[in-house]
């Protein structure tokens, strides 16, 4: 390998690159719009509050105080969000049927003077069957709340006591999640649809007989385009890292240990697509083996949801992705700081993109037999 | 002299077609040789498998000393080539390309120099998608010549150019001949191979059906000499009856064919002797393209397809 002709092959790429405003539009604004995208639908998700409507029938009674601070201590769990609307008992099912928010909480009257009182008395809870998640957070959040009010009235002493703390101690929202995962997005397609398109089309085309008649070799050839689409991701990664922590406010680690993910992941792909590229015979039945490899990946791997929210079948089929390290890699390294971890993918994805890279030269021909 | 290129019963088979079908011709250092024949005749393929872009069947071939398969390596720094249909990076100018491709080959060139030499100076700058036919062309050219070849190879360089591109193409290859580099040229305009080639062999069905000078192919391939007049049928039936010559009439003309010095005073007279009406006598002697046409022609009728039978 001479570098002087890897430089000079890079300054073809470049140029070829940046005089072509779709090639370009593709790998800077798509990003951006990608993130704009997916970071305003599903932005928040993760941490507001469930909204619960609240009929509170012991009201204006001697004893409503009891009722007030159960519903504050609701409150203070910010799982739920309480609502107090005013509605009667027998009308308020039919009326949380037809809420945006249809889970809601009946407290009885005399909540308050049969607590004081130590007598049993019955809140009310309706859930909504079509979100078991929101549901599940609304009955957790008041059986809390009733199991602390009943060892109080007990004068018990609390034993077990909660400390919340999440993974990394921090909370991460889906926007945190996705800036790893829409890098990995682009590390996957950007060199995956080009490479495996100029491999047949500059074969259907002759530009690589053309070129196997200069001393450049395959493999210099091959890591000029690997440089390029090493540069490429950097810059999405830039912007994507930008656009979160500015526009969404992510709060990702951003570090040097996110580099080597940067840089083997787009070796991988570029050599993937080459290979693909290079064992099909047209430019068609090329770009049907690109999507084939590209497109279960594309979803599957953790880029726009956590591979942890996946059915089990779908995870085990994850694991098998090669992107899938790459994203969890990534995701090691600027969610949860897990070093160990990210060792370990970096590792997977290295050796997977030294023996992609061999194979690809391999079976990748300037000339005909 | 030296052989620059020797092809030793050269045999190249796709599947069941035998594209070269047993060729053997050399090439001199420092001359041109035209590889001339219609399409499908089998030119591309030898081309190639003399540049190193395609293995051979069988037979044995030669380029500088060299094997081109096996040392296509140490063969391309001493080669140019410009394939048929040369296509390039399309967003590259002619300029960057030879920038490119100097440093590839380690070598300095002068890109206004090369482009000044293939009159592609005014698109130095355009990008290639924008050129045309004959521009692309003459990008090739350049390219070809950038690292200062022993050889240049040029397959159907001028096909489907206007006549003044095909001029300038004509030139670069005389300059090249001039500067003592060796010419392999496929072509299957006639008279390019007549203009500018020293050596011609004629390729049909993967098989050389002729080859020498221009004016030995004739020579050998050509029929005899003709006088030629513009008269009617009549008068060729009246030269049949008297003279022991062939005799052909066809769109107005009549055709002696002349074996003999005398024969033509004979045919004057007999013409004379025959008082039926004429005009404009002359010679006529078969041009390479006469010779081309029919043994093409003799060929795919099959006279000599006993000869060209695998
Ligand atoms: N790659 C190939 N595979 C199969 N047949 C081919 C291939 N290339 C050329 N041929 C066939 O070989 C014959 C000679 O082709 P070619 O050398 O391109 O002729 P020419 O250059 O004289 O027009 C043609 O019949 C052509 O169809
Ligand atoms: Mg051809």
């Amino acid at each position: 390998m001479r570098p002087a002709r890897i430089v000079a092959d890079l300054k073809v790429v470049t140029r070829s690159y940046l005089r072509n405003p779709v090639a370009l539009f593709f790998s800077l604004i798509f990003p951006i719009i990608l993130i704009a995208l997916f970071g305003l639908i599903f932005s928040g998700s993760g941490t507001s509050p469930v909204t619960l409507q609240v009929v509170d029938l012991d009201h204006g009674s001697p004893e409503a105080g009891v009722s007030e601070s159960f519903l504050s201590a609701l409150n203070n769990t910010s799982a739920v969000k309480v609502v107090v609307v005013n509605q009667t008992e027998e009308n308020f099912a039919a009326w949380l049927g037809q809420n945006d928010d249809p889970v809601g909480l009946v407290i009885p009257a005399g909540f308050g003077a049969n607590y004081t009182a130590h007598r049993p008395t019955t809140v009310l809870v309706y859930t909504d069957p079509e979100d078991a998640a929101d549901s599940g957070v609304v009955l957790g959040a008041v059986q809390g709340v009733a199991n602390y009010y009943n060892l109080h009235a007990a004068n018990g002493t609390e034993i077990v006591t909660l400390s919340q703390a999440n993974v990394g101690s921090q909370v991460f929202t889906y926007i945190d999640y996705l800036i790893p995962g829409l890098i990995g997005f682009s590390i996957l397609t950007s060199p995956m649809f080009s490479m495996v398109d100029v491999a047949a089309s500059y074969r259907k085309e002759g530009i690589f007989r053309q070129l196997s008649l200069t001393p450049l070799t395959r493999a210099e050839w091959l890591t000029s385009h690997f440089v390029w689409y090493m540069a490429i991701t950097f810059v999405t990664a830039g912007i994507m890292i930008g656009a979160g922590l500015v526009l969404f406010g992510a709060r990702v680690n951003v570090t040097l240990g996110l580099v080597p993910f940067l840089i083997v992941g787009p070796l991988f792909f570029v050599s993937l697509g080459m290979l693909a590229g290079s064992v099909a015979k047209t430019p068609e039945s090329a770009a049907l083996i690109g999507n084939i490899i590209t497109f279960p990946m594309m979803f599957l791997s953790g880029t726009f949801f956590p591979v942890s929210d996946f059915p089990a079948g779908l995870q085990s089929f994850a694991h098998i992705l090669p992107l899938y390290y790459v994203i969890d890699g990534m995701n090691q390294v600027m969610l949860f700081s897990n070093t160990m971890r990210a060792l370990t993918d970096l590792l997977i994805v290295l050796v997977g993109a030294v023996v992609v890279f061999l194979l690809a030269i391999r079976f990748f021909t300037w000339r005909d037999e | 002299m030296t052989d620059a290129i020797e092809v030793d019963h050269l045999v190249k088979r796709y599947g069941g077609l035998s594209a070269v079908a047993g060729i053997d011709f050399t090439v001199r250092a420092g001359t041109v040789f035209a590889f001339l024949g219609p399409n499908g005749a089998g030119k591309t393929t030898t081309t190639e498998i003399l540049e190193g872009l395609r293995n051979r069947t069988e037979g044995n071939v030669r380029v500088l000393g060299l094997d081109p398969w096996t040392e296509a390596a140490a063969l391309h720094r001493r080669i140019g080539v410009i394939p048929q249909d040369f296509r390039f990076f399309e967003k590259i100018t002619p300029r960057e390309a030879i920038e490119y491709y100097g440093s590839l080959f380690g070598t300095h060139p002068d890109p206004a120099g090369l482009l000044e030499r293939v009159q592609l100076a005014d698109k130095a700058s355009s990008r290639f998608d924008t050129l045309s036919g004959g521009q692309k062309q003459k990008t090739g050219l350049a390219l070809a010549l950038t690292n200062d070849p022993e050889v240049c190879f040029l397959d159907e360089p001028t096909t489907g150019l206007d006549p003044t591109a095909r001029r300038a193409i004509w030139a670069v290859i005389r300059s090249l001949k001039a500067e003592g580099r060796t010419v392999f040229l496929t072509t299957h305009y006639l008279e390019e191979a007549e203009l500018l080639a020293d050596q011609v062999a004629i390729i049909h069905h993967g098989r050389i059906i002729a080859a020498g000078t221009p004016t030995e192919i004739i020579a050998t391939h050509g029929r005899p000499e003709r006088l030629r007049f513009d008269a009617g049928p009549g008068l060729a039936d009246y030269l049949r009856s008297r003279l022991p010559l062939s005799v052909r009439a066809a769109d107005g003309r009549v055709e002696v064919e002349l074996h003999e010095k005398t024969d033509a005073l004979r045919a004057l007279s007999a013409v004379e002797a025959s008082g039926l009406p004429w005009q404009n006598f002359a010679t006529v002697q078969d041009t390479l393209e006469d010779v081309f046409v029919r043994l093409v022609g003799q060929m795919d009728d099959g006279t000599l397809k006993s000869e060209g039978a695998a």
